[in-house]
């Protein structure tokens, strides 16, 4: 006896085979009996939860005035420091709560307390008559037969086709939602403008940047020469034209054919935009030259043309071919020779052009 | 039947108050309504209150929205700050941004409704999903509330998209990244992914248009949409009635619980103030969504550790998931021409849409494999549908490991592993993680159910030790009274149902795919105990330790 004590379980064949379950089974017996509360039976109890709940509801109206204290005592000048919205953004919150909490707090425990808590049980109505369902369907029967449909296939046939069709114009309504892609993808503010190089400039102020600032090691934040004067459409570009310049020990650049000449003694430039999603490729780590984007953790190995060693993207970062000019800035001899960012449809078509 | 009709006096109302409700009440019929409605009995368990939390969340998010769109302002237009933040004073940015600031710092109250707005916005979605969770475990999706379910699901969904159109709106450097990494999913979209793109953001990305057009679609199309399967959700609530869990007294004919006035209106219209409470407490205290911190929008830089909102999280976390390269593999190829970049498709559009598919046909698979075609007003005990249970905390454990992921930076320093490790696990738990979960809830789960079988045939351990005359030790078990016992045996426990033949004589295809579905469903179970059993566990020589049992209650009376 007692096996049961020592917390192994019982072997009674838990695991019922077919049939087990045709056995009889227990009575429901029924609603469990009422019990009284404290407060139905002891008068006392009954005035305390009244006085508690009354209490709740005293604490709310506390909470209204501390919420009417902060917003007009509390002045946001124009020089209001941080700490000050602060502090009136907790005396509000406060305020709020505490005139919310009352309320709802005094009301539930008035009702749980106070109020009858008998469960009572209610029968269930079927959701559908049998007899409706005839009603309606001799309704339906009767509705069709007078619009006559069945008869006149004629109407029925061009009421389908004009239903069918009229909604066309409400989709060709949207297709000025936005220009043609054309091949706006394809190009950036890299490309030479009447012959001119684009120096390579820092991000944000626009100085352009010396091949004789960039030491081994160091990592620049690059925009196009001129970004900054753009009046129109300024984001947009610099979404596409943000470059990373690094310079690593020479020796360690391994340039595939094509493009030895497209770094200057060691100095290369990347595209920053992610071709994952298009996230900006922010985080250089020097020491073992790999980019990382810190969206999605793609990352770019600088030693082999930033090809992807980790992560969801699946391109090499783009290389922005660059040079220096004759006042020793660097410049981009040409735009990249692909689409930069996140792939899409048209990019290897793109891309075809470009190289064409 | 009006009561000029009968032969008794029309009836006057006495009072001011009374005269005016009789006027409306002659008018609307206001009568019949109470009378149908001011009795109805409602069932009350702490779990149905989540979708209360999900629904006075959304009557918060409307009320402090309506505050924000008054100060607003929508417009992509190139600015520079003139506001009271000294950091980005003269700073240039968007209309947009430089309103949000405004909002934080130079309308009083601006910053605490803000806070409330989005502290309400994440209660409002997680509300929904655990309100979807308790749904789905207790089977209260079954007939005949399965379009009820449909019709969850949907809210679920627009729960995410309002929440998604709103977080953008600041114009915020986070935010931007956000939208940024949304533009570079849509133009993954094979064929039309860069027109989309195109259309969405009114040409290149980021345009001048999307802040305007998300705007739109936050305070106007999405909360209409959200509020019409509101009406239709609590519709269909008060045809079917509310599902009961299951005890004594309760059975799918009737419904057991407080009438709705006085408690039930008090606790739930109580409730609401407390969730607004509970909102302005985190809304004072807590900070959310520090916009000033993050600076206006520049595709330029990004901030280490960024995260979206909770909700869009699963899907970052799946996009963090997909491998691009598999040693030479690479995710992204050229098919005729056409640039098909399977690592960023994939990962945003398959475990969602599994996720969501799955959810939205569930009640028709189960109901397929059980044949089961009866209206259930009495909840399942999650226990009590072991299969069912770890379905639902498999899927549930898939949505984490991406969620998880999505975090996976933080993770990486917050514990000082490598980055590439918790990816690389995550990766694994992907795939491993739901099979593990479905097995250990399964076992789990009958092993509770084996428990309740101990406790209701020998009765609940006391933790008495009674040494009896000849020097055994046992422990002293107190039978359960028939109420107890009645919520531990009162439960279905369905057999496996073999193929059927239909009415030509064969067996075809799907119905033996079914039968086998329901074999995996069925197989193991655990049978209520019967009183048969209690009776065998009786005479089993347990009377002595009934008998002290009964002894101590009575003495402890």
């Amino acid at each position: 006896m007692g096996n049961h004590s020592d917390g192994s379980p019982n072997p009674s064949g838990t695991v019922a085979t077919a049939g087990q379950n045709e056995v009889e089974k227990f009575q429901d017996p029924g609603l469990p009996p009422h019990r009284l509360r404290l407060a139905d039976t002891d008068p006392k109890a009954a005035k305390r939860a009244e006085r508690q709940v009354a209490i709740l509801f005293g604490s709310s109206i506390f909470g209204t005035v501390i919420f009417l204290v902060a917003y007009f005592a509390i002045d946001l000048g124009h020089d209001s420091s941080i700490a000050t919205i602060r502090t009136q953004n907790l005396l509000l919150g406060l305020g709020t709560a505490f005139a919310m909490l009352g309320i709802g707090t005094g009301i539930v425990h008035w009702a749980k307390a106070l109020m009858p808590d008998h469960e009572v049980s209610e029968e269930r109505h079927g959701i559908r008559s049998e007899e409706d369902r005839q009603a309606a369907v001799r309704i339906v029967d009767d509705i069709v037969e007078e619009t006559g449909i069945k008869r006149r296939p004629l109407i029925r046939n061009t009421l389908l086709g004009a239903v069918a069709l009229a909604p066309l114009p409400a989709l060709a309504v949207f297709g000025d939602l936005g220009p043609r892609p054309d091949d706006k993808l394809a190009h950036t503010m890299w490309a030479p403008e009447g012959g001119k190089l684009k120096r390579l400039t820092r991000d944000p102020d626009g100085t352009p940047i010396r091949a004789s600032d960039v030491t081994i090691g160091s990592a620049f934040h690059v925009i196009p020469e001129g970004l900054n004067e753009l009046h129109e459409g300024k984001l947009n570009e610099k979404a596409k034209a943000v470059v990373l310049l690094m310079r690593l020990n020479p020796e360690s650049l391994n340039p595939s054919p094509g493009r030895e000449n497209w770094g200057y003694n060691g100095i290369v430039a990347y595209s920053k935009i992610c071709t994952h999603v298009g996230c900006p490729v922010a985080l250089y780590e020097q020491q073992t030259h790999h980019l990382l984007c810190p969206c999605h953790q793609s990352t770019f190995d600088l030693t082999q043309e930033c090809k992807v060693i980790f992560g969801p993207a699946s391109r090499p970062l783009p290389q922005l071919p660059i040079a220096i000019d004759a006042e020793g800035y660097l410049v981009a001899t040409s735009d990249f020779k692909e689409p930069v960012g996140p792939s899409y449809w048209e990019r290897d078509e793109h891309e075809r052009r470009i190289n064409s | 039947m009006s009561a000029a009709s009968t032969a008794e006096a029309p009836f006057v109302a006495k009072t001011k108050v009374g005269r005016f409700t009789d006027f409306v009440d002659e008018r609307v019929g206001g009568s019949g309504i109470l009378r149908e409605f001011g009795r109805k009995v409602f069932p009350d368990h702490w779990s149905f209150m989540f979708g209360e939390v999900a629904l006075y969340s959304f009557v918060i998010l409307l009320m402090s929205g309506t505050f924000l769109t008054f100060f607003f302002d929508p417009s992509m237009a190139e600015t520079h700050y003139q506001g009271s933040y000294t950091p980005l004073y003269n700073v240039e940015m968007s209309v947009a941004y430089s309103s949000s600031l405004n909002i934080s710092f130079d309308i009083r109250g601006g910053l605490f409704m803000r806070q409330v707005h989005h502290w309400a916005a994440l209660l409002f979605v997680a509300s929904l999903g655990v309100h979807m969770l308790r749904v789905f475990f207790t089977g209260a999706f079954r007939k005949p509330r399965e379009m009820n379910w449909v019709v969850g699901g949907v809210l679920l969904i627009l729960a995410m998209a309002a929440g998604f159109t709103g977080y953008s709106l600041p114009d915020d450097l986070l935010s931007g990244n956000g939208l940024r990494i949304i533009d570079g999913v849509v133009k993954s979209i094979p064929v039309i992914g860069t027109y989309t793109s195109f259309f969405l953001f009114g040409g290149e990305f980021p345009g001048t248009a999307i802040i305007g057009r998300l705007y739109v679609l936050h305070i106007l199309l999405v909360p209409a949409l959200i509020l019409l399967m509101i009406v239709i959700h609590l519709f269909m609530v008060v045809v079917h009635k509310h599902t009961q869990y299951p005890g004594p007294g309760r059975s799918d004919g009737n419904v057991v619980g407080y009438p709705l006035g006085p408690v039930y209106a008090a606790k739930a219209g109580g409730f609401f103030f407390i969730v607004f409470g509970v909102i302005a407490l985190m809304a004072a205290a807590f900070t959310i969504n520090p916009i000033w911190n993050y600076g206006p929008y520049d595709p330029s830089p990004v901030s280490a550790g960024t995260q979206p909102d909770f909700y869009i999280g699963f899907v970052d976390g799946a996009l963090r998931l997909m491998p691009g390269v598999i040693n030479d593999f690479h995710f992204e190829y050229v098919v005729f021409g056409y640039t098909l970049t399977l690592n960023v498709l994939l990962p945003a559009l398959v475990p969602a849409g599994i996720i969501f598919t799955v959810l939205f046909m569930y009640p028709w698979i189960e109901r397929w494999v059980t044949k089961d075609n009866r209206e259930h007003h009495v909840l399942d005990r999650p226990r009590n549908a072991p299969t069912r249970t770890a379905i639902g905390v498999a899927g549930f454990t898939w949505y984490c490991v991406m969620w998880a992921a999505a975090g996976s930076d933080l993770i990486a320093t917050a514990f000082h592993v490598s980055l590439n490790d918790v990816t690389y696990w995550l990766r694994t738990l992907f795939f491993l993680g739901p099979v593990l979960a479905f097995i250990v809830t399964k076992r789990v789960a009958l092993a509770l159910q084996r428990k309740d079988r101990e406790i209701a045939l020998h009765g609940r351990e006391t933790g008495r030790i009674v040494r009896l005359p000849h020097g055994e030790f046992i422990e002293v078990h107190a039978p359960l009274d028939e109420y107890k016992r009645y919520k531990l045996v009162g439960f279905e426990s369905p057999a496996p149902l073999p193929a059927v033949p239909n009415e030509h004589g064969v067996v075809t295809n799907k119905e033996k795919r079914r039968a086998a579905l329901s074999k995996w469903f069925f197989e193991d179970r655990v049978a209520p105990a019967t009183p048969a059993e209690l009776e065998a566990a009786h005479a089993h020589g347990h009377h002595e330790a009934i008998e002290s049992g009964e002894e101590q209650k009575s003495l402890s009376h």
